[in-house]
Parts: structure tokens; sequence; C-alpha cells
């Protein structure tokens, strides 16, 4: 009875994807992984010295970069898909909305205070990235908002300039502390350049409570893509609704932020297709948003990876490199609809 | 039942509504009517708790709708808002669905006596055929058809409605206020309705409530408030009522100086050269 209901098997379909891109994502590389040597490792049967290199590759190296990554192309493509529907524009992005910037601003201010060598670790740069996105999402929304709807023109035009602002209090801060600059410029292009376990273990918990909310607050969207007015006539507490929406989205963005930099237009393409094809209900679009992000940018993260290899690329400049066209496409096809 | 107790409403500094008392009783409908400003969305808004209240009281079937939670309120009071902003890639299933919001969890996962309650609001609206189609693929009056079909679908015993028909062709208005008077009378629901056509007031409401700048100028029967002499100063223009040839209700027509009507237009036009040549 309802129509464009996606059926288990497109679910079946994207977890096979996901799954594919993330044994390409672990076995490509510097050094290419063979299939029957990942099967031997994997199964414990890593008995030679060749096997044990490759085993200390793939477990040191391989494994936690691909499962941070897959951590944040399910959040920013998440949080993605709940910012447009929070701010009922098919354009808003956590990199064109600014929320990326002020999380990167928070973290790199955490780190030229040293914070995480005082308190918490690893853990307090999510934290502090997330102070800095939530900040920013609200400025963007407060200056953004005309009545209670946030047209497309002007926010993308107070997410242009809070996220140039943020930039370039970032950028003042790195050169203040010439010695980071260096892993800190190709850490914000995107690059994951913090190695090993940590950062997975320190944006795991911000990133699970993060989507965890969204994931399930499908529901509340649908009602949400109404308007204020009905959302709230159909019983929707709306404005404590929406402030925890916005709170779980920036800190599944900032969490992803903090240890990958900012990747653009990830969270505004997938969603964008997944509603092409799927249709716009919300307790969808969610979850396949999120598994199609993860797949995703561990396709363009392998990509980078390989591209030039041995030198590897940021994988925000493959996201951009095909998301800023797209975007473009988007904005033509969508200007009649959005600026009319 | 929907009752209101001398209730002012703000606007900034503004006073928007002024010791305005009504009720509206199960089974009966209400209309709002008035110029443009004189606050009937006003009171639609404020009496589904959209916009807070300066002074006086609400109650919904005797309770008071500052006590209520977001769910409750919405479990006793429905509103059929105007169709402008819908979610075109929505189907009409899953819109008239959500009017079960209030009775679901977070999750909104909908049970079989939701789907029960959705197929009898989808048949009431007159609308099961089109469940499987897409808001945006409708037209005007079947999108109206869809929000009623929501609220009844939220199986309150108080159904606001804010201008329902003012997109609506005159076959769709007249299909549609009868429909919700028939709902209305069936099922013993409370109706308050914004209405712009004074002319559809009379012939569907049972009593109508006269706003003029906030302040509730008259509430009667159609043919108690239906009169030059309370109307015509409140939409400052000159009127005349008559009887409705068959049912004997008020009708209101406009009425001044003859010369500045049409028939005398025409006749000057017929006469004199036209102005536009038309290609027939």
């Amino acid at each position: 009875m309802e129509r464009m209901k996606p059926s288990p098997r497109v679910y079946w379909i994207i977890f096979l994807l996901l799954a594919a891109t993330f044994v390409l994502s672990i076995t490509v590389g510097a050094v290419n992984i063979p299939l029957e040597r990942l099967a031997a490792i994997l199964t414990g049967r890593a008995g030679d010295a060749e096997n044990a290199t490759f085993a200390a590759i793939l477990l040191k190296i391989r494994l936690p970069h691909a499962v941070l990554i897959l951590l944040t192309g399910a959040a920013l493509s998440g949080s993605g898909a709940a910012y447009q529907g929070l701010f009922r524009n098919p354009l808003a992005d956590p990199y064109l909305i600014g929320v990326a910037s002020g999380a990167a601003l928070g973290a790199v201010f955490a780190m030229s205070i040293q914070w995480p060598d005082s308190l918490l670790g690893y853990y307090a740069i999510p934290i502090a990235a997330f102070l800095g996105s939530a900040l920013t999402v609200f400025t963007v929304y407060e200056l953004a908002r005309v009545g209670k709807v946030v047209p497309a023109t002007t926010m993308i035009l107070a997410g242009v300039a809070v996220s140039s602002f943020a930039s370039a209090l970032t950028s003042f801060m790195m050169l203040r502390s010439t010695a980071e600059l260096h892993r800190a410029l190709s850490w914000l292009m995107g690059g994951g350049t913090l190695g090993g376990w940590p950062p997975v273990l320190a944006s795991l918990p911000y990133i699970a409570l993060g989507l965890g909310v969204l994931l399930t607050s499908g529901h509340v969207l649908n009602v949400l893509q109404f308007g204020d007015e009905q959302a709230h006539s159909l019983g929707l507490n709306v404005e404590r609704v929406k402030l925890w929406l916005i709170l779980a989205a920036s800190l599944a963005t900032a969490a992803a932020v903090s240890f990958s930099g900012v990747i653009g237009f990830l969270g505004l393409i997938v969603p964008h297709v997944v509603r092409i094809l799927w249709g716009a209900d919300y307790r969808h679009t969610l979850p396949l948003s999120v598994l199609g992000g993860a797949s995703v940018l561990l396709a363009a993260d392998t990509l980078a990876r390989v591209v030039l290899a041995p030198q590897v690329l940021p994988v925000g400049i493959i996201t951009t490199l095909a998301g800023a066209p797209f975007f473009l496409w988007l904005l033509r096809s969508t200007r009649n609809q959005l600026f009319g | 039942m929907l009752e209101i107790q001398s209730l002012s409403v703000a606007y900034r500094e503004r006073l928007a509504l002024r010791e305005i008392t009504l009720s509206v009783r199960a089974g009966e409908v209400l209309a709002l009517i008035g110029p443009n400003g004189a606050g009937k969305s006003t009171l639609i808004r404020v009496a589904s708790g959209m916009i807070p209240l300066k002074a006086g009281q609400i109650r919904l079937n005797q309770r008071e709708i500052s006590g209520l939670t977001a769910a409750e309120r919405a479990r006793m009071l429905a509103v059929v808002p105007q169709t402008h902003n819908l979610p075109p890639t929505f189907s009409v299933y899953q819109t008239v669905l959500l009017g079960r919001t209030p009775y679901l969890g977070w999750l909104g996962q909908a049970g079989s006596s939701d789907h029960a309650l959705v197929a009898e609001a989808l048949e009431q609206a007159g609308i099961s055929e089109l469940s499987a189609r897409l808001i945006g693929e409708l037209s005007g009056g079947e999108q109206q058809k869809v929000l009623l079909a929501r609220a009844l679908a939220q199986s309150t015993p108080i159904l606001l409605l804010d201008e329902p028909t003012n997109h609506l062709d005159l076959r769709h208005q007249t299909n549609f206020l009868s429909l919700v008077r028939k709902l209305a009378v069936e099922k013993g629901l409370a109706v308050l309705v914004a209405l712009h056509d004074l002319n559809l007031a009379s012939l569907f409401a049972d009593r109508v409530a006269l706003l003029s700048n906030g302040r509730l100028q008259a509430l009667g029967s159609p043919e108690q408030v239906f009169s030059p002499e309370i109307l015509s100063p409140v939409y400052g223009v000159g009127l005349r009522v008559i009887s409705h040839p068959e049912y004997g209700t008020p009708l209101v027509l406009p009425d001044g100086p003859a010369a500045d009507f049409a028939p005398q237009g025409r006749g000057y036009m017929l006469s004199a050269e036209p102005m536009v040549r038309l290609h027939v």
C-alpha cells in the first residue's frame, strides 16, 4: 500500500556493497594483500613470516583506517540526511552549512591549547569539535531563518560566510602553532593521518550515539516534512525534537571531522541519490544513507590511496571533485523549486 | 467540545484578539467569518495551541489546553491546514498514517488498528482510491481531502479548519464543506472552521462567529448574524441580504450605486468599439 517502500533486498544489496568496499579498502594500497592471505589471516592461519607482516599491516594500519573511514562516511551521510530533513532543504549538508568547518575549528582549538594532553586524551577532540559544530549550526540557522523556514538562498549564504569565518580562524590558529601545521593541514583536507586504533575508539562512542538518535528518528523527520505547525498539531513537541536532532547530527559530524577532517559533499550526494532511488520516507532514507555513505567513502578513500600511489591523496579532494559538479547540477535542476 | 473564554492574544505589542468567548458543541459546525486581518486564522492557531494566549482560557472537553502534553492535545484536537507547502513525494497513505502520530511512540511503529483507522479515514474523506498516489500528483481539492483524512485518522472529538476552501473551485468548495458537515453530524465532532465566503458559511454552518479587528462582533445562526446592519460596518461595503430561493438560508450580495456593477458596464461596452478584439 505504501508506494516506493524499499524492499529488504535493497538493504541486502547495500550491505553487500558495503562489505565489498570494506574488503577492497583493507586489501588495496601501497602493499596489496591477496584475498587468500586475507582469508588465512582472518582465520588465524597466519603461520609464516610473510603472513605475519601482512597481518601486522592489516591489523595495525588497514583495519583501523577502514573502520574510521566507514564510521566517518556513515556519520557525514547520515547527518546530511538529517540536516536536509530538519531544514526541509535538499541542499543542506554538514559541509555547506558550515557545521564541518565549525567542528574543525573546535578540534584545532582543542589541539592548539593541548587539551588532549591534559584531559581525556583523544576523547577530548570530538567534544571540542562538537561545541564548535553546535555553535556554527545555531548561528547559521538563526542567520538564515526567515520566520520559521530556512530558504536555500539564505542558508547557503550564511553557511558560506560562517564556514569561511571558521576556516580563517582555524588557519590563524594553525599558523600560530607551526609545529603541528603540516599534520593539521593534511588532516583538514580529509587525510585521516592520525593512524591506528585510538581515533577509532575515540570517535566510535560519539558517532554511535549521534547516529543512534538519528536512525530512530525517521518517523519524526517524516512528520517534520509538513512544517512546524502541522508537526505541532500532529502532537510533536517541535522545538524540543528539532533541538535533539540538531545536536545528534552535529555530534556525529563533529566526531567524524575530529579524526578524518573536513570531507565535503558526501552528506549531500548520498542522501540525494537514496531519495531519488527509494523515495522520501526518512525511516528508510536515514539507514540507507548511513550504509551508502560508509560504502561510498570507503571507495573514495581507496581511490585516493591508489590514484597517485605511493602518494596518498586526502579523500576530501576526491569527494569534492565528484561532489561540487554534482552540487551545481542539483542547484541548476532544482533552482525553480528552490528560488522560484 | 471546545470552549474559549475571555481569550486575548497579543502579537508583539498589538492585541490580535480581545476578550473572545465562544464554544463549539459536539456535532456542531461553527464558522468563523470576518474581513482579512480580523483574527480568524489567529483564533484557529491559538485554539490549537500553536501560539500562546495572553489572557483567558481554552478548554478541550473540560480540560485546560495549557495542562495537556503535545500528544494529549493532538488526541483531542486535529487541525486541517491550508494545502500549500506539502511534501510532494509523500504518498497519500503515508500522509494519512501520520495522523496516528499522537498515539504512536518515537519510532512511529503503527499497528493493525492504526492501519484500520487510516483505511476508515480515507473512506470517509472519499479518497480510498487515491491512497497509493503521491501528494504532488493531486489537485488542490484532493490535497485538502488528504489533510481532512489525516485529521480524521487522529480520531479527535474536535476539528479545526483554517480556510480550507480558499484555493478550491465552486464544486470542490461545496463538496468539501458538505463532507465536513456530514462528518460533524455523524461522528459528533465539534467543528470550528474559518471561512472567507459568507454564503458558504450560511449554507454549511449551524452558527457563525463574526470577527472584526480581533473582537467578536456577533455570534448566532446565519439568520441572526447576516443582516446589512451587522455585516456592512464590519466589511465597510454596502450589502444586501436575500433568502436562498430553495433553502431559505440568507445570502449576502454586495450593494451600492447601480452604476458600479457590471450590467451598465456591459451595456456601455456593447455599444462602443471593443478595446481588444478577440479572434475566435
